[in-house]
């Protein structure tokens, strides 16, 4: 036997390897941030702009823009949880799985559709011949505009927190509560509401932090109309490139982390003492049943999902299809044009493509070689050293894109030590960006297939004889594969349209399939844009419904629309 | 082939009192021994040192020469030449019958011809030959465990553990399984070790019975011995149904107690200084009393029918309660004589 052999079950290098990925990745961005932070109070260049009156205004619209998104959130993802989890409508797993697309369309796409949708140049709005006249303001370039907009991208969030407490409350309470007399509606306030409470107070705080750190929606909406929220205000301070710069983002990037925290603390107070432990038998399927309003009920569902998803989308597809700018959709002017710009002349276009391909790919294939020893380590150590791997993880993923993007520019716009290399302005620091930002997607999938697995799968494999490898390879590896694989894809389905963390960190031919959509854009090419959209909604699609295929071999948890 | 020898094994894994303290016992070579404890007593904790899953804490594990755990080193689990049956099977979903049992060979390098003729040995044995290309969803539970059974056979392991083998299957197939350990631990002489809570599981299948509570080891005997003779009141109320009484028993009297010294004792309850002794816990089992009108007249409190006889609850004098079986019923309320044929002082 070989002297000082552990029972423990991991070789010796696993626990360092992870130690070391995490607090490169989640810790370190945080250190530079709060350096360049104090530094930037210390050395008095940067201090004015907390000072300034843009940056006051900029809360003021952050806080306003994301208590309104908030509020939509709750109010469309709120009726969505009730009605796919407590009562008897039909085609309950469409309707989740339609409800979760505008969270996973980027919210630069989502902002676009609505425009074109609603603007007096909307070519679907002139078709149907119900455009206002030209000249008329955008009625979106404003501050409900936005809220509107976040609210309708992070109501899938209210509904997903919603609808996994909702399913674990306990069907047996209800119908206890039935027996004792008490009407659906009665049960509805005194059972339901209650139990659900937690779920809902945690989808409107994530809502809220979502809002916050939303680039993509204000950047649209707001420049045009001059309104400014902190996330668009670092991006036009790093524009404008100055002395005092690294300290005033770091500064203006703490203050949006600081409403983020405050906005998590909030709900932790509204949460305490609400830890209400279900006991009984779980799985709420269709504890009411709505009778004849059911049509009713359906209808209504079905016409929210036609505004805030069908009409937008189409409103797209109609502009990516005129030949110009302003002129109405029809038979004799349908073309193709834009998508033939798009993809065949403009280098640019491809280029971006080219770089989210790359970038998700690579993300999407290397976390996995850091959430798979991570999810392992964390399921099989219990204690101290799980609970802190744990908490580091929750940092890059509870903080907002647009800081994590701040933070990471701090951390390697000096070269790196001993090897004298930039990685700024470079797509490496843009991979390593979202190497952090998405450790927490890659992560979920494959820490529930570890904790559903059977630890007495790996003991067996160990008292056959199998090493740490060999288990590996026979028994572990094949038994995660499954999550592994929708790992990779949610990690790539979110890298390929990111937009807020490579816009601070692109440069001249690392544009990024997200940025191409917001300069094509913001330089007047809506048609470009639409056309480049729809490809991103298509691909979208596809790869949700890649990952419905594979539903089956998957843990449960993994996909947000199923239950 | 050698003994498995606990020696001081202690686990504490830093929540008030140890999970499991000072337990040292030998396992004979070729020994079947059952451990045997409520639930939370430490037997799988036991079971899993020995395994190398845990770590002792305090103590060692020796097999033969070999030392296998102490407080500072452990051989890893994957080096001991152990098996296995765990609660749950743990059989690989993604393998198929054949290839689960057939892992632990080929791990060691055994495969082609070989590998072929002792896995459809092993199958044979617990006759599963027609499913060995199938997956472990598609057998049953019993199946499920006769499978982990043939994994454990496959490579004629120096020891091999049963974590409550039999907890996850109906009354039925838990009787055909027991005979198949049986025949399992006479073919292949393997030391074995069944944790389990279930007495009659213990008494049917065990050469040698630990009984375990709260961490410690209590008393280590063949069945019959550790049922007629057990050692304190733990162990006397946890086997068999029998009822520990607090009697005054004079000094001097033997362990074994016949009916006149029961019937002196019983007569002292209640009358100060009457009874010329301790007041010491001795244990009466229910097919020990009887009803008989040479007995003592005795309150019955609940009579339950159970199919091959009647389970009375009998009240003492002073409110003790006291099992017993009978032929026929006895209305709850009314008094009867019984007499008890023999008590065993704890």
């Amino acid at each position: 036997m070989r002297a000082g052999a552990r029972p423990a079950a991991e070789p010796r290098w696993l626990a360092p390897f992870v130690v070391a990925c995490l607090f490169l990745l989640c810790l370190l961005p945080l250190f530079s941030l709060a350096k360049a932070g104090f530094a930037g109070l210390v050395s008095g260049h940067s201090i004015g702009v907390l000072m300034e009156p843009a940056t006051s205004a900029a809360i003021r619209n952050t806080l306003l823009t994301a208590t309104g998104g908030m509020v939509v959130s709750v109010l469309i993802g709120a009726l969505f949880a009730f009605a796919v989890a407590l009562t008897d409508v039909r085609g309950k797993l469409t309707l989740s799985f339609a409800f979760m697309l505008p969270m996973m369309i980027p919210p630069q796409v989502t902002a676009l559709a609505w425009v074109e949708m609603t603007g007096p140049a909307s070519p679907l709005l002139k078709t149907l011949g119900l455009a206002p006249p030209l000249g008329s303001p955008q009625p979106l370039y404003s501050l409900s505009g936005i809220s509107l907009l976040l609210g309708v991208q992070h109501a899938p969030l209210v509904f997903l927190a919603l609808k996994a407490g909702l399913s674990a409350s306990p069907r047996d309470g209800v119908e206890a509560a039935r027996l004792a007399g008490a009407t659906p509606f009665r049960v509805f306030c005194d059972i339901v509401a209650p139990l659900s409470l937690p779920g809902l107070i945690a989808g409107a705080a994530i809502a809220f932090v979502s809002s916050v750190g939303n680039f993509g929606i204000p950047a649209i909406l707001g420049i045009p109309a001059g309104i400014a929220v902190l996330p668009t205000l670092i991006y036009a301070r790093l524009a404008s490139f100055g002395a005092g710069t690294f300290g005033e983002i770091a500064l203006l990037s703490s203050l949006i982390a600081v409403i983020a925290a405050a906005g998590l603390m909030l709900q932790q107070r509204a949460l305490s003492g609400k830890d209400y432990r279900i006991i009984g038998l779980s799985g709420a399927n269709a504890a009411f049943s709505l009778g004849r309003f059911r049509p009713v009920v359906e209808l209504a569902l079905v016409a929210i999902l036609f505004s805030v998803l069908v009409a937008p989308l189409t409103a797209l597809l109609a502009s990516s299809l005129v030949p110009a700018y302003g002129v109405p959709l029809n038979w004799q002017t349908v073309s193709l044009r834009a998508y033939e710009e798009i993809l065949f002349r403009q280098s640019m276009t491809l280029k971006a493509l080219g770089n989210s391909m790359f970038l998700a790919t690579s993300a999407a294939l290397g976390l996995l070689a850091v959430s798979v020893p991570a999810a392992y380590l964390m399921t099989r150590r219990k204690g101290m050293l799980a609970n802190a791997l744990g908490i580091l993880i929750e940092i890059p993923y509870a903080l907002p894109g647009i800081v994590l993007a701040v933070a990471f520019i701090l951390t390697f716009a000096a070269p790196l030590p001993l090897l004298n290399v930039s990685l700024y302005g470079t797509i490496w620091i843009i991979l390593i960006a979202y190497f952090s930002s998405f450790l927490a997607v890659s992560l979920k999938p494959v820490m529930s297939a570890f904790l559903q697995m059977d630890p007495s799968l790996e003991e067996a494999a160990r008292l056959a004889g199998a090493g740490f490898l060999r288990r590996m390879r026979d028994v572990i590896l094949p038994l995660v594969a499954p999550a592994a694989g929708a790992s990779i894809i949610l990690v790539f389905l979110i890298a390929a349209n990111e937009l807020t963390v490579s816009a601070l960190l692109w440069s001249a031919g690392t544009q990024t399939l997200g940025v191409a959509i917001y300069n094509l854009d913001d330089s007047g090419s809506s048609d470009l844009a639409a056309a480049l959209s729809v490809l991103v909604v298509m691909m979208v699609v596809l790869l949700m419904a890649a990952l419905e295929a594979l539903a089956r071999y998957l843990p449960e948890g993994v996909l947000p629309w199923r239950n | 082939m050698a003994q498995l020898i606990l020696n001081h094994l202690t686990k504490d894994f830093g929540g008030g009192r140890p999970a499991v303290a000072d337990v040292s016992l030998t396992v004979r070579e070729g020994g079947f021994l059952a451990l045997l404890g409520p639930s939370g007593c430490g037997k799988t904790t036991v079971l899993r040192m020995i395994a190398g899953f845990e770590h002792p804490s305090d103590g060692s594990i020796d097999f033969g020469e070999r030392r296998l755990s102490d407080a500072s080193r452990a051989l890893p689990p994957e080096r001991r030449n152990m098996a296995m049956v765990f609660q749950s099977y743990a059989l690989w979903p993604h393998m198929t019958i054949a290839e689960n049992v057939g892992y632990p060979l080929k791990v060691r390098g055994i495969s082609g011809e070989a590998w072929q003729a002792s896995v459809g040995e092993a199958l044979s044995l617990v006759k599963l030959t027609d499913y060995a290309e199938r997956r472990p969803a598609a057998l049953s539970g019993g199946q499920r465990q006769r499978v982990a059974l043939a994994r454990c056979l496959v490579t004629s392991p120096d020891v091999v553990l049963l974590d409550e083998p039999l907890a996850n299957l109906d009354q039925h197939l838990r009787k055909s399984m027991e005979e198949t350990f049986r025949i399992f631990h006479e073919r292949s002489g393997a030391t074995m070790i069944y944790v389990t809570h279930d007495q009659a599981e213990a008494m049917a299948l065990a050469t040698d019975v630990a009984v375990m509570s709260e961490g410690r080891l209590m008393q280590v005997a063949p069945p019959a011995e550790i049922y007629a003779r057990p050692e304190g009141a733990i162990v006397g109320g946890l086997i068999g149904r029998g009822s520990v009484l607090r009697l005054a028993v004079p000094k001097g009297a033997p362990r074994a107690l016949e009916w006149p010294a029961l019937r002196a004792a019983l007569g002292g309850i209640g009358m100060e200084g009457a009874g010329n002794g301790t007041v010491r816990d001795v244990l009466v089992r229910p097919e020990h009393v009887r009803h008989d009108g040479e007995g003592i007249a005795l309150r019955v409190t609940s009579c339950v029918f159970e199919g091959e006889r009647f389970a009375l609850t009998l009240s003492l004098s002073d409110g003790q309660l006291l099992k017993a079986y009978g032929d026929s019923a006895i209305a709850p309320g009314e008094t009867a004589r019984f007499v008890m044929s023999r008590g065993w002082l704890l």
